[in-house]
């Protein structure tokens, strides 16, 4: 039995329907994370699971009981917010503190319990500054210790990163791991950024439009997108409008209008003569002066353009038939970021088993 | 969106009607048949009759308005100057003197300007004390709506005004009179609304020289009970019903002003 | 920065000055005669003798054989009779009370209109400021006409305490109506302030209270009533401090017994025309108010750090 089962829930506000009909698992001492555009009802779904909100159809279970009738304070379940929502009048060991008093533990319990959940996000010497004293990283740990201290079922964190600068986002999200798996708790995560969703996640629920797209590990997400939808969202992707002209063991024939015939690998279920997309991911797509006898897929074309962000370069390649290309290379040569140039004719290719078909 | 408990609801209606409801009674027995408040008898207009041919009253409404008008004048003119030169300058002591007199009970100003009068100026009370003695709790009010709307707005656009050229009386006359002139107007109508509405301050700078309406009101009230008060206060808050709707549509800052 | 733009700032540097001078002055002249100048009247006339008619004693000798100068007299006289202080207890009692029943009646109001939509805040606020736009006066008599004896309400009390056998009481003239009316004339003054804190709270703070386990009145008494604390405070100096001054509400809807500090400074100086003493209390007054708005700015001032 999963710890958290989402059963068929819509939510409606007038005649928008922000939820419609999800259902999905969420197993005991996973990282799970919902991942999708701003819109796309993630949000609408955690204030559900959290209790501020209450689905208009289907149901919550947390450990196979229906939490349709407990509010959200007698929920064993905390929210990391968007913005903390530090308490600007307690100190940071009074904000940790709280949920414990609210329980109605003892005072000598309480203190034990918050100086320990301090020490875990190592703010033991924050404990009596107040909110407005710390900086936005010690408030987003102050934030995790207090969701964390009275050992709830399932921590929910709701783009709890979007506030920190590049940098104090990176090192938050290795710390975010290291903690989850300290502390066992299940994670259920709402992320809009891939890349943190990627990078953190055991499973990620993909949701457009009110609806989970695709539910998958990440390594899956990215390398085997079930949609267009997917595809785009997760990275860069080339798409590439296409036919299914054969099907053989472990290899599918496309026809990509203009371009002729592309190898690609099989996928479940595909017939013959459907069309679909192939994605392309731009690190999977190689250009160099001459073809690689490796290439089965190669297509001559001309550098439009490139952008150099300096651990790699991503080069647009216009191919003979108006198709423009999107190619990543590694700037791995020392002293070298450049290697080819505006105008340059090269070759384009990538190997049979790159790509990824997708049924539009 | 919270839903709000039903008792909360209740209370605050509650509250509500408190506000209300006195205020609907002397309304509705300004109409009454009756010299009682006591029991409504039936429909008459005699008490705005009498009020018509009440002489003594018709000379304190013309002393109120024209004591009104002339101290919200000065008021407006000191007021906007303070309020300027507050949030230009930002002088320690400006604030200090301008709130004082309206924060403290009116009591103290009151009599500290009755003998302030007598013993150092050698006036007579009149209209002139009572005129100086508004000025004096009004300043602070107009300065305090004027200085509210100045820092609401962009100081790029007095710098915008200097940067494109203009003098700084220019700019002066050009940006911020236009943009402050809804906050001058209505500390104007908040001045003249006090004034006309001050009791206890008059009460103690007018002496025997001069009556207002609320000094007429009070004796009224303080001697005999008749619903001619109901009237002449039924006619008082339609004056400041306008002029407080009046001053709230053209500044916004007015509310926060006040409180 | 360029010779001309250097010339341009040490020009304009005069001028301002010539401004400054010519924008503050006229306020701070007129403020000086007129408030603070009487303020030190005040404190000069505290430590006179009074006139023979009323008014002042002079400062120098007349050589008439009358009391001049200067005397701790009137602060003495204060302390010689206790009922001076019992006006002064009863009329901080009476602003205490006042500001509670302010409190308790405003706080739903405000936090009402704090949590309305957005559109209707506006005309709610209005609603709470008009009928203290009518004169006060007005206000005051509403009450004596509701309290009055031949009113129902006072009709009704007094036929129940009859059928129960006791005897008939006024409403009117009596330090219940004392207080009515103190908390009808100032409500508006607790309700403003409170809505202007209200209105600025994040409501994500409840969600989060709610989240880490608060019921609706630990939400209440750990997070609204905290974070409110300032604007109680300042609500609660716009209603001790006006109450405590008051001579209108007590003269007019107090009976004999329930004169307050406002009540003994005005006979002072329009009844038994004692001025000095009449300042030596206002004084008082002062440094009661001065002392409580200190407190009022100092307890509503954004918390700091324990340590």
């Amino acid at each position: 039995m999963p710890l958290l089962e989402i059963r068929r829930v819509t939510r409606r506000f007038g005649a928008f329907e922000a939820v419609k009909e999800v259902s999905f698992g969420v197993e005991a001492g996973e990282f799970f994370t919902l991942l999708g555009p701003s819109g796309c009802g993630k949000t609408t779904l955690l204030r559900m699971i959290a209790g501020f909100d209450l689905p208009d159809a289907g149901q919550i279970l947390l450990d196979g009981k229906d939490l349709a009738h407990t509010p959200a304070e007698r929920r064993p379940v905390h929210t990391v917010f968007q913005n903390f929502a530090l308490f600007p009048h307690l100190t940071v060991a009074k904000n940790v503190a709280f949920p414990l008093r609210m329980a109605g533990l003892a005072d000598a319990e309480i203190r034990r319990r918050t100086a320990e959940a301090l020490d875990m996000v190592h703010l033991g010497e924050l404990a009596e500054h107040y909110p407005n004293e710390i900086s936005g990283g010690q408030k987003q740990r102050v934030a995790l210790a207090r969701g964390l201290v009275n050992r709830p079922r399932l921590l929910l964190l709701d783009e709890p990163l979007g506030a920190l600068d590049l940098k104090l986002r990176e090192e938050m999200q290795m710390e975010l791991i290291k903690l989850q798996r300290e502390v066992g708790i299940t994670f259920v995560f709402v992320t809009h950024a891939q890349n943190e969703a990627l990078a953190l996640s055991h499973r990620i629920a993909v949701m457009n439009a009110g609806r989970v797209v695709q539910l998958d590990a990440p390594s899956r997400i990215y390398g085997f997108p079930a949609s267009r939808f997917v595809a785009d969202f997760i990275g860069n992707c080339n798409l590439l409008e296409a036919e299914v002209r054969a099907v053989e063991a472990g290899r599918l024939r496309l026809h990509v209008a203009g371009l002729g015939e592309i190898v690609a690998p099989a996928a479940a279920d595909i017939q013959s003569g459907e069309r679909g997309l192939l994605a392309l991911r731009p690190e999977q797509v190689r250009i160099a002066a001459e073809a690689d006898p490796g290439w089965a897929n190669r297509f001559p074309g001309e550098v439009r353009d490139f952008l150099y962000v300096g651990d790699v370069t991503t080069y647009q390649v216009l191919l003979d038939n108006g198709y423009t290309l999107q190619a990543l290379m590694p700037n791995a040569a020392p002293g070298r970021a450049r290697f080819h140039e505006t105008g340059d004719r090269v070759m384009v290719g990538w190997p049979a088993e790159a790509g990824h078909y997708v049924r539009d | 969106m919270r839903r709000l408990p039903t008792w909360l609801m209740l209370a605050a209606a509650a509250s509500y009607a408190f506000l209300y409801l006195p205020l609907i009674i002397v309304v509705v027995y300004s109409f009454n048949d009756s010299r009682l408040n006591a029991e409504w008898v039936g429909f008459t207009l005699d008490w705005y009759r009498a009020l018509l041919a009440d002489e003594e009253m018709l000379i304190a409404a013309r002393n109120s308005l024209l004591i009104a008008l002339v101290s919200s004048c000065v008021a407006t003119l000191l007021g906007t100057l303070a309020g300027l030169g507050m949030h230009r300058w930002r002088p320690a002591w400006l604030p200090l003197l301008v709130i004082t007199p309206v924060a403290m009970p009116e009591i103290l100003l009151g009599v500290s300007l009755l003998v302030f009068f007598i013993q150092l100026m050698h006036l007579t009370l009149g209209f002139l004390s009572v005129v100086l003695a508004h000025i004096t709790f009004s300043i602070g009010f107009v300065a305090i709506v004027v200085r509210a709307r100045l820092a609401g707005m962009d100081e790029s656009i007095f710098e915008a005004a200097l940067d494109l050229g203009a003098t700084p009386w220019q700019s002066f006359r050009l940006v911020t009179f236009p943009l402050i002139l809804p906050a001058v107007v209505a500390g104007f109508l908040m001045a003249f609304t006090l004034s006309l509405d001050d009791f206890v301050i008059t009460f103690f700078t007018a002496g025997v020289g001069v009556s207002t309406l609320p000094l007429q009101i009070y004796s009224m009230i303080k001697i005999a009970v008749t619903p001619e008060v109901n009237a002449v206060s039924t006619l008082l808050m339609l004056l400041t019903l306008l002029l407080v709707i009046l001053a709230s549509r053209l500044d916004k800052g007015f509310m926060k002003g006040s409180a | 920065m360029s010779a001309t733009d250097r010339d341009h700032r040490a020009t304009g540097r005069s001028t301002d000055q010539a401004t400054r001078w010519a924008v503050l002055s006229p306020p701070t002249l007129f403020l000086l005669a007129f408030f603070l100048a009487p303020a030190l009247i005040m404190v000069l006339a505290s430590f006179q003798y009074p006139g023979e008619f009323g008014g002042l004693a002079p400062l120098t000798d007349q050589g008439d054989g009358k009391e001049y100068g200067l005397t701790l007299e009137n602060l003495a006289f204060f302390f010689s009779d206790w009922l001076f202080a019992e006006i002064f207890a009863r009329s901080f009692s009476v602003a205490a009370a006042s500001t509670l029943i302010c409190l308790i009646l405003a706080y739903p109001v405000a936090w009402l209109i704090a949590q309305s939509p957005k559109r209707h805040r506006d005309l709610l606020v209005l609603l709470v400021i008009l009928p203290f736009a009518s004169n006060f006066l007005i206000r005051v008599y509403a009450w004596m006409i509701i309290l009055g004896p031949q009113a129902a309400l006072a009709r009704t009390i007094n036929g129940l305490l009859a059928t129960l056998g006791l005897e008939p009481v006024s409403l009117l003239f009596s330090p219940i109506a004392v207080l009515v009316g103190m908390v009808y004339v100032h409500l508006p003054f607790m309700i403003l302030p409170l809505y202007t804190n209200l209105e600025k709270h994040d409501p994500v703070l409840l969600d989060a209270a709610q989240d880490l386990g608060a019921n609706a009145w630990q939400r209440f008494w750990r997070v609204t009533w905290p974070l409110s604390l300032p604007g109680v405070f300042s609500g609660a100096a716009l209603v001790f401090i006006p109450v405590l001054g008051m001579f209108a509400i007590p003269d007019l809807l107090g009976g004999t017994r329930d004169m307050l500090i406002g009540n003994l400074i005005k006979d002072q100086f329009l009844g038994v025309r004692d001025w000095p003493f009449g300042a030596a209390l206002s004084i008082m007054l002062t440094l009661a108010v001065l002392s409580l708005a200190g407190l009022a700015a100092w307890l509503s001032k954004p918390r700091r750090r324990a340590t």
